[in-house]
């Protein structure tokens, strides 16, 4: 740690980082010997695996060179981004809609209620009946799978937004327009930081079975060809990527969050 | 001379008059309950008037139908002669929590009405909300976000928000509550001198005794059932005050008949 209290540090981590140290460490490690020791000594299902080590050797005898592999990320990080994106674009606006217009409300919450319970993956049969390329019916599960989680918390967040701010932006003088740029805008950014952290993990579980489901590339794809081809390290590689591809997605989007809301900086 | 405001100077601002007012919810079966009832009362301008009553009895609703966010459901309420209707920065609310806006900064939060009104230029406002900080003992804060204030700071940074607009009159709805010891006699103190300064009409409403002797002009006493205000007592205690005057004579005898009048209607001990 830096001695000078001032000093801002490079790189800040995230909420969900700090204070994971040694300990953190040490469960780490303590992970990949449980799984080492478990392939060796042929416990239950463990025979057929990979070591950790032999997993790491292929990684980097098939993988990390590859270029196949790599545009498997960029397949993958390409839907989830737009996907997400697509869902945040329309999702602000109908939460905002659904928590300030009472006839909107009325008229259109009773669908939206009727098609949120469907899972996201439900929507993949029609998506590909629907949708021209198979690219865009991915997305389209993708969005679906974060759309209706940010349209929730941010009807929410209008609902929840307390009385005296409006009130008192009403005494001071300010238009139906300024409260609402000024006043209710800036009140439902936490709930729409809430919505993009849900979104960002759901849009990954979801891209990854539709991948499995309905596509020949991306990381899911690899996932499940290793299965398919019994290349257990293929299987193990392509899980460890999806997982350090939700990871690094879940700080960029703490990042962002965290450049929405300067104010919830404490100090 | 005479230090307790008995009459209103004339030229002095922010007289308010409530004339049979009422104003009913609706409960969660549907039942109407009565918040006020014909009530009316006149508060003068000048004054640091303080209603006084137990939670429930309709001191907010009646600090909400002045400033404007609620319509009575019979009566008016008139300033200076004017009937009120939707609300206007010639009255303003802080509230018993905190209502400063969380994503501006303190100075933002400051230059907000002036700013939406479009009066003056953002550097003028500027100007203003940095002398008010400073007479506010806000100026190394004013960069600060509320959340990075203590809750004393924030009740000023309020304080400040609403006399930058130039109010005729301050409504403060238990304003200190929540507030350590401390803390809440300091900023009482602060509005004291504040009001001593300015003479600026004060509706400001507690549920505590001591706060309310220690500030008020006059005490509006408001009960339950009917929810209307009662009694008006006269608090003589010299002007300018400070903590000093609470252990006066005097004082203990407004005391004693306040607590008289609070009591009044109940006969078991609680």
């Amino acid at each position: 740690m830096s001695g000078n209290p001032d000093s801002t540090p490079l790189v800040r981590l995230p909420s969900r980082l700090r204070g994971i140290r040694w300990r953190g460490a040490v469960s780490v490690i303590a992970f990949f010997a449980l799984w080492h020791f478990a392939v060796i000594v042929e416990f239950s299902g463990f025979a057929e695996l990979p070591t950790p080590i032999q997993t790491l050797t292929a990684f980097f005898a098939d993988y990390i060179a590859n270029p196949d592999y790599w545009s498997s990320w960029v397949v993958s990080f390409e839907r989830v981004f737009y996907g997400f994106i697509i869902a945040q674009i329309l999702g602000i606006p109908l939460g905002l809609l659904f928590g300030t217009s009472p006839k909107f409300r009325d008229l259109f919450f009773p669908v939206f209620e009727l098609l949120r319970p469907i899972p996201p993956l439900a929507w993949v049969p029609i998506s590909i009946l629907f949708w021209p390329t198979n690219e865009s019916s991915i997305v389209f599960i993708t969005f679906v799978g974060a759309f209706f989680v940010i349209v929730i918390n941010i009807y929410d967040g209008v609902g929840s937004i307390k009385n005296e701010h409006i009130w008192l932006a009403r005494s001071l003088g300010a238009s139906r327009m300024s409260i609402f740029r000024r006043i209710m805008l800036p009140s439902v950014i936490p709930s729409i930081a809430v919505g993009m952290t849900l979104g960002i993990a759901i849009t990954w579980n979801v891209v990854i079975a539709a991948e499995m489901i309905a596509s020949d590339s991306g990381l899911g794809r690899m996932t499940w060809e290793g299965y398919v081809s019994s290349t257990p390290e293929v299987v193990l590689i392509g899980m460890i990527s999806i997982g350090l591809a939700g990871y690094l997605s879940s700080l960029i989007v703490d990042w962002v969050e965290r450049r929405m809301m300067p104010w919830t900086e404490t100090g | 001379m005479n230090s307790v405001v008995k009459n209103s100077p004339a030229g002095l601002k922010g007289h308010i008059q409530i004339h049979d007012l009422a104003k009913r919810y609706r409960d969660k079966d549907g039942n109407p309950v009565n918040v006020i009832e014909n009530c009316s009362v006149d508060f003068p301008p000048g004054m640091l008037n303080v209603v006084m009553g137990q939670s429930g009895c309709g001191k907010s609703t009646l600090a909400y139908l002045l400033a404007g966010y609620m319509k009575p459901d019979q009566g008016y309420i008139e300033l200076d002669g004017r009937r009120i209707g939707n609300p206007g920065s010639d009255r303003i609310m802080v509230f018993q929590e905190t209502a400063l806006w969380p994503w501006m900064t303190v100075t933002e939060n400051v230059i907000f009405g002036p700013l939406v009104r479009n009066e003056i230029s953002r550097a003028e406002a500027k100007i203003k909300a940095e002398e008010l900080l400073e007479r506010f003992g806000l100026i190394d804060f004013k960069d600060k976000y509320p959340n990075q204030l203590s809750g004393g700071m924030k009740r000023r940074a309020e304080i400040a928000q609403a006399l930058i607009n130039s109010p005729d009159v301050m409504i403060l709805d238990e304003p200190f509550r929540g507030l350590d010891v401390m803390t809440r006699e300091l900023l009482q103190e602060y509005y004291l001198q504040l009001f001593e300064e300015t003479r600026l009409t004060t509706l400001f409403i507690t549920s505590e005794l001591e706060e309310a002797l220690f500030l008020a002009d006059r005490i509006y006493v408001m009960e339950e059932a009917p929810n209307n205000i009662r009694e008006v007592i006269e608090i003589d205690l010299p002007r300018p005050r400070t903590i000093e005057v609470t252990t006066t004579r005097r004082y203990l005898e407004l005391k004693q008949k306040m607590m008289e009048f609070l009591y009044a209607g109940i006969d078991e001990p609680i």
